[in-house]
């Protein structure tokens, strides 16, 4: 009956999601023809618009340069990583349309390809464009470091090894050493790679500043794991001094602040990133953690934005969502500060506890990290549904991941009556 | 060696993916007999990319700067969606141009016409905004037509799309009201009690101030036939009414005394006050019921060109439902009507049972109201 019922339940949530996606909303003439309505990401005279400019107009008289497009495309998804709009994403795709839905397109465009793809969590048809390009080109750094990345998100530890291995002699011995260290921290050798890791980091003062915020980032994460909370500061610290715009070390390095009750710097550190989604998120956790007056706007931004990415099928926000209804909607009681009943709708709040679990278990299909995993923990916990952590439980026990949210996890699970 | 680097971020960027939302515009096209009206919602950000917005190239458009593009706007845009019906293209025409902000951004609001020249029963759809210079952008399609909606999401992969307008014909849209009619009763417990309360004692008889077992099924089913079609028609009287918009009540009152009616229906079968004229109690209290189905119907949104359409196809629906419990109720009553279990467990205790509950929900409705401040 349950089951039955189900989609008669949804569907008033998808009819709110129409109406709140604002489609309904009402269209307005401006007061004046002064008035801003949108800030571009660049000014025209920004020199990447125009070096983008000038190659987008040089591709147009030849599409199928292949160099052209494939450094066209390569300057795309650099804009992309730098602050997560999938919008560069779409022009990178573009700039490749000639060989796009070839099987057999060239290695750079098949490695291009792969990094668009596993960007939008599409791993399987990554790993055959990646195996493809390997076969053709053995000597393609950047093939097998993609391959590391994707096998390492698979939980499949032992191929990963073998990617970084291939990577001696293509990259920096730093790249080499913190390829396995990043592996070695999900699989049971955590101290062993923070050790290497930081080893390598302080023989290469004179490494790139991009290698060392990426060093610097899984030095903090490592010892976050490991419960040398200091550490972890003074690397994410560091990290940050670099000044290197970086989405995923704002993200992080939030988590880390809301584990450590440290909210307001959660706020300081996040006030002008309501653009990004994930940002956004973790700004309104800390809102609501400090019952801020903002805090409820934002929810209802981010509820917004859930809304609309739903409409279109998307599925990539799914970790977040699960976070979303967890927290937010069936407003669960943040793990930090410890709970204070909150009235809310008793059903609805199963619900929507309901929605969280399943959104969770359905991000760990796909992906096998720490934080996927702790989201799963999270999300059953709170449904108190041991058996639906048990892929995650099984993962944390099968990689020995050293990891101390984890381990907390773990442990009140296995407390948990059945 | 720049190149491999970028990649390696990767192993950090998986989780941070999409962190804005991706491009995306909103089409809606209400279809009206020969002429579709459309509105579509493009973000400035993709108009920017596609054409320029931004004239004195500052990084910012200002309302000046969108208004000096509108011509160029409908140039490009129009021509990438295509309406047709029945192969017949439907020439479209730039008539409003607004601003709305959605939760990334601000949009260019561009209204159309399209006309077909004769009344639809189908459309066909080519949907090619943005899809050369960003495959990832999706259309994402409302299509209104006689007060149903259809959605449908354009990419690359679905550029074309048909959409038969005969599916949300009347006939679908009237079953789907039906439906919404027999789901709400069934969900709706305090219709159900109030007329279970009013049935349980058609099986039964008054003599000597003692509940009697009848002793042919025929005054059982005629007194049931006179509770249900009181019911109904009181309740179909006050539906209609409301529904048409020529009298309403305010919803709190209406549900206290919905949930009144149920206590006194069940009241009755303890003290009998009314005996065997349970009909007028059917009759009066379901003018009230009325107003409460009311309230669900228009809840569901109304089609104004086939508000009676849905009124019917609604009524008829929870008259469905109705015409169900009685028909699974009423042999079983019948069967057990002689047992002691009918009378103390199932009249007494039950229509007890049903006075607590809808005391509950009394105390709690009039309670709402006191807060309310009404």
């Amino acid at each position: 009956m349950q089951k039955l019922l189900k989609p008669l339940f949804h569907l008033p949530l998808y009819l709110f999601a129409f109406i709140s996606a604002g489609l309904n909303a009402a269209p307005f003439i401006p007061q004046s023809d002064s008035v801003v309505l949108e800030q571009l990401p660049f000014k025209a005279s920004d020199p990447t618009t125009r070096e983008l400019r000038q190659l987008r107009a040089e591709l147009s008289t030849n599409p199928r340069n292949l160099d052209k497009a494939t450094r066209l495309a390569q300057r795309y998804y650099e804009l992309a990583l730098a602050d997560g709009d999938p919008r560069f994403i779409g022009y990178a795709q573009a700039a490749l349309t000639p060989w796009w839905d070839l099987a057999d397109a060239p290695v750079p465009v098949l490695v291009l390809r792969a990094t668009l793809r596993q960007y939008s969590h599409n791993f399987s048809s990554a790993l055959t464009d990646l195996n493809l390009a390997t076969r053709l080109e053995p000597g393609n750094g950047t093939a097998w470091s993609l391959l590391a990345a994707i096998h390492m998100v698979q939980a499949d530890y032992a191929t990963a090894r073998q990617d970084c291995d291939k990577l001696r002699d293509l990259a920096s011995s730093l790249i080499v050493v913190a390829c396995h260290a990043a592996v070695d921290s999900l699989n049971g050798d955590a101290d062993k790679a923070y050790i290497a890791l930081q080893k390598a980091y302080a023989s290469t003062p004179a490494a790139p500043a991009n290698e060392k915020l990426w060093v610097l980032t899984r030095l903090a994460e490592i010892s976050d794991r490991l419960g040398k909370a200091a550490e972890a500061d003074a690397y994410f610290q560091a990290a940050l001094k670099l000044k290197i715009s970086d989405a995923y070390l704002l993200a992080v390095y939030a988590e880390f602040l809301h584990d450590e009750n440290r909210h307001n710097e959660v706020i300081a550190l996040l006030k002008d990133k309501e653009r990004s989604d994930v940002l956004l998120m973790r700004l309104a956790l800390a809102e609501k953690a400090l019952k801020t007056p903002r805090a409820a706007e934002h929810e209802e931004v981010i509820k917004v934005r859930f809304d609309a990415a739903r409409l279109r099928g998307d599925k990539l926000h799914i970790q977040d969502e699960a976070r979303f209804y967890l927290y937010f909607l069936a407003n669960h009681p943040l793990p930090n500060p410890p709970p204070k009943g909150e009235g809310t709708n008793e059903s609805l709040r199963k619900f929507y506890l309901n929605e969280s679990l399943r959104l969770a278990q359905e991000n760990w299909k796909d992906q096998h990290e720490p934080s996927d995993a702790r989201m799963l923990m999270e999300a059953a916990l709170a449904a108190k549904d041991k058996v639906a952590a048990q892929p995650a439980l099984d993962w944390y026990k099968q990689s020995r991941i050293e990891d101390r949210h984890l381990l907390r996890l773990a442990k009140a699970l296995q407390e948990l009556k059945p | 060696m720049m190149r491999l680097l970028c990649t390696l971020l990767l192993l950090a960027i998986t989780n941070s993916a999409h962190a804005h939302k991706p491009s995306d515009s909103y089409l809606t096209l209400k279809v009206e007999g020969e002429v579709v009206q459309g509105q579509w919602d493009i973000a400035l950000r993709d108009l920017d990319f596609a054409i320029g917005l931004d004239g004195n190239g500052d990084g910012k458009i200002t309302w000046g700067e969108l208004r000096a593009r509108h011509e160029a706007i409908a140039a490009y845009a129009l021509p990438r969606l295509k309406i047709a019906s029945e192969g017949q293209a439907c020439p479209t025409r730039a008539t409003e141009n607004l601003v709305d902000n959605h939760s990334d951004g601000a949009y260019a609001v561009l209204r159309f016409v399209a006309e077909c020249g004769k009344p639809l029963a189908a459309v066909a759809l080519n949907y090619n905004l943005l899809f050369d210079v960003d495959p990832q952008h999706k259309g994402l399609l409302r299509l209104e037509y006689k007060g149903t909606t259809t959605t449908g999401i354009f990419s690359p992969d679905k550029a074309a799309q048909q959409f038969d307008l005969s599916e949300v014909t009347l006939l679908r849209q009237f079953l789907d009201y039906t439906r919404e009619g027999v789901w709400h009763i069934w969900i709706g417990f305090d219709h159900i009690l109030f007329l279970l309360a009013l049935l349980l004692p058609a099986v039964l008889y008054r003599s000597k101030k003692h509940w009697e077992a009848v002793t042919s099924f025929r005054p059982a089913l005629i007194d049931v036939l006179k509770i249900v079609t009181a019911f109904t028609l009181a309740h179909s009287i006050t539906l209609s009414l409301a529904t048409l918009g020529v009298l309403t009540l305010p919803t709190r009152l209406v549900e206290s005394a919905i949930a009144a009616s149920v206590v006194l229906s069940a009241l009755n079968n303890i003290f009998p006050l009314f005996e065997g004229r349970r009909w007028i109690v059917a009759f009066t209290f379901g003018l009230i019921h009325g107003f409460g189905f009311a309230s669900v119907l228009a809840d569901l949104g109304l089609p104004q060109d086939a508000l009676l359409l849905a009124l019917v196809g609604f009524n008829l629906g929870v008259e469905g439902g109705q015409l169900a419990i009685v028909s699974v109720f009423l042999p079983l009553a019948y069967y057990l009507r002689g047992t002691r279990f009918y009378h103390r467990a199932v009249l007494f205790t039950g229509s007890l049972l049903i006075m607590l509950l809808a005391s509950i929900w009394l105390v709690e409705r009039v309670f709402d109201l006191k807060l309310l401040g009404f």
